[in-house]
């Protein structure tokens, strides 16, 4: 492969890992696909060390705009482990019900989003229309729709009070017919059939090889949890079954997010319906004795884990993010071989990149020793105009 | 049953529906009562302890000179840096912080958007 120079692309602020795709080509086929990351490090680890425990919560929660509440639940947990306290059943209930409605927003988010690289914009504007009900949920619940600001050392900050709960079950209803309708779309309409299915395949063997998480995992059959195989919060006392699928396609995580989205709304109810009473928090002291610790979550994404340290101080001394996309990414440069290039977006949102900005993709042939940079929308173009050539491929 | 157009039934039930998108400025979807919004600040209940300003995670409350009785220093709120997490209104002994739910904060001039 010849060496290329390539400017770096617009840099999205809003995004922790944005990344870069180098794909070899041999007619339409992807012989080889190599990825970077790390263009907008936003240097948020550094920043953590020179900030206060508590202005931390809120600089954690900026490390993703998707799954912000993961982000600051597993700080809080660490800096919970350290400190030797326990929030209050009420607090962890409710911590673990803002948990399960980010899951409810973020999987109907990646429908809409899948359904956007496909060419299918009609499931785009409809799941994106039904998420505002859960984002409504969650703004009356917290006071904001994306950057939370819920979780805090040793509890939660507000408490849920009747009216809100209402309206919280009563959007869990109506959001468990809208996700039975989405399920029973991605079963039976052929748009979604013919641009998923068979695209994507990582076996078991190169699942576990690749360390993949969350539901590009359990899409590949293995039931692997991060909310059943080490439960943090409420988890434990609530049950919920882990979603997997055998086919370990894109469909596949279509199916195993549809179906998650359901298990997460029957979650949500149960522990609205049994919310202990009491406190929602204790207080937490400012400084931090020294130790270390480690907290996982399962973000929508996949397993999220936060490595903690501190010195005794108020400040932490070291923190260590490892995000589900850094472990999803690796697999995906092994998916793209083989595809072809029209499928390379829908493998790529098929994880649902939490940066999803795939900035610049550079198309190498290698026959005509050329190159051209594409950029996202291009590619999404060019696919939706590949199918429609010819429908059959 | 597999088959192409599965969703126009759903295409179809929405067409009597209006859209769902809003003309904005001219009409306004109601927000949720515990909106974090703009600060409002109670100059006569606060003590100039300075814990807003120690907690403010993105350091738009900071402490300046009071010229006032009563306190050497009073805090400024520079709405332009605020991210309204309500740290401030937690952190504060005396209540004096409030956020109230109004999210229109589009202004002209910079100096609207400092409260003190």
């Amino acid at each position: 492969m010849a060496e290329i120079t390539f400017p770096i692309g617009p840099i999205h602020p809003a995004l922790k890992e944005p990344e870069r795709f180098m794909i070899t080509v041999e007619g339409e086929t992807v012989v080889n696909a190599d990825i970077r990351i790390g263009h907008i490090h936003r240097g948020i680890e550094k920043l953590v060390e020179s900030r206060t425990y508590i202005q931390n919560l809120y600089l954690t929660e900026r490390i993703c705009g998707i799954c912000s509440f993961t982000h600051t639940t597993n700080f809080c947990q660490a800096t919970e482990d350290i400190l030797g306290i326990a929030p209050p059943p009420r607090g962890l209930y409710l911590r673990t019900i803002v948990n399960e409605l980010e899951r409810i927003h973020s999987h109907l988010l990646w429908v809409g989003v899948a359904g956007h690289e496909m060419g299918f914009d009609t499931l785009f504007m409809y799941s994106w229309d039904d998420r505002e009900v859960v984002q409504d949920i969650l703004e009356l619940m917290t006071g904001n729709r994306v950057n939370y600001a819920y979780n805090t050392i040793g509890g939660v900050r507000r408490d849920l009070n009747q009216s809100v709960s209402d309206k919280l079950l009563k959007g869990m209803d109506f959001l468990e017919t809208r996700m039975k309708a989405y399920v029973d779309i991605g079963l039976n309409e052929t748009t979604i059939l013919k641009r998923t299915q068979g695209i994507g395949i990582l076996k078991q063997p190169e699942a576990r090889k690749y360390s993949a998480v969350g539901p590009r995992l359990r899409a590949c059959g293995i039931a692997y949890d991060v909310r059943k195989a080490d439960p943090h919060a409420a988890y434990g006392e609530i049950p919920f079954d882990v979603i997997t699928a055998e086919t370990s396609d894109v469909h596949g995580q279509y199916v195993v997010r549809a179906l998650e989205t359901i298990e997460s709304i029957k979650m949500v109810r149960y522990m609205v319906k049994n919310l202990p009473a009491g406190d929602i928090r204790v207080k937490a002291p400012r400084k931090v004795p020294p130790g270390e610790a480690i907290s996982r979550t399962e973000a929508p994404r996949g397993e999220d884990i936060h490595y903690l340290r501190s010195n005794g101080t108020d400040k932490p001394d070291r923190l260590r993010v490892r995000t589900p996309t850094m472990a999803n990414i690796l697999n995906v440069a092994h998916t793209l071989k083989g595809a072809q290039i029209a499928d390379v977006p829908m493998i790529v949102a098929g994880i649902d990149p939490c940066m999803g900005c795939m900035d610049r993709v550079l198309i190498i042939d290698n026959d005509k020793e050329t190159s051209n940079m594409v950029d996202m929308e291009e590619l999404r173009k060019y696919a939706i105009e590949w199918y429609k050539e010819a429908p059959n491929r | 049953m597999a088959r192409p157009g599965y969703m126009i039934p759903e295409l179809l039930g929405r067409l009597g529906k209006k859209p769902v998108t809003v003309l904005y400025p001219y009409e306004k979807l109601p927000t949720a009562p515990g909106l974090r919004g703009k600060i409002k600040f109670h100059t006569d209940k606060c003590i100039g302890c300075g814990m807003c300003a120690r907690d403010c995670p993105s350091g738009a409350c900071v402490m300046v000179e009071f010229k006032g009785e009563g306190r050497k220093k009073s805090p400024e709120f520079n709405l332009d840096r605020c991210t309204f997490c309500e740290q401030c209104a937690e952190s504060c002994p005396k209540d004096a912080i409030e956020l109230t739910g109004e999210y229109e904060l589009a202004h002209f001039k910079k100096n609207e958007l400092i409260i003190r």
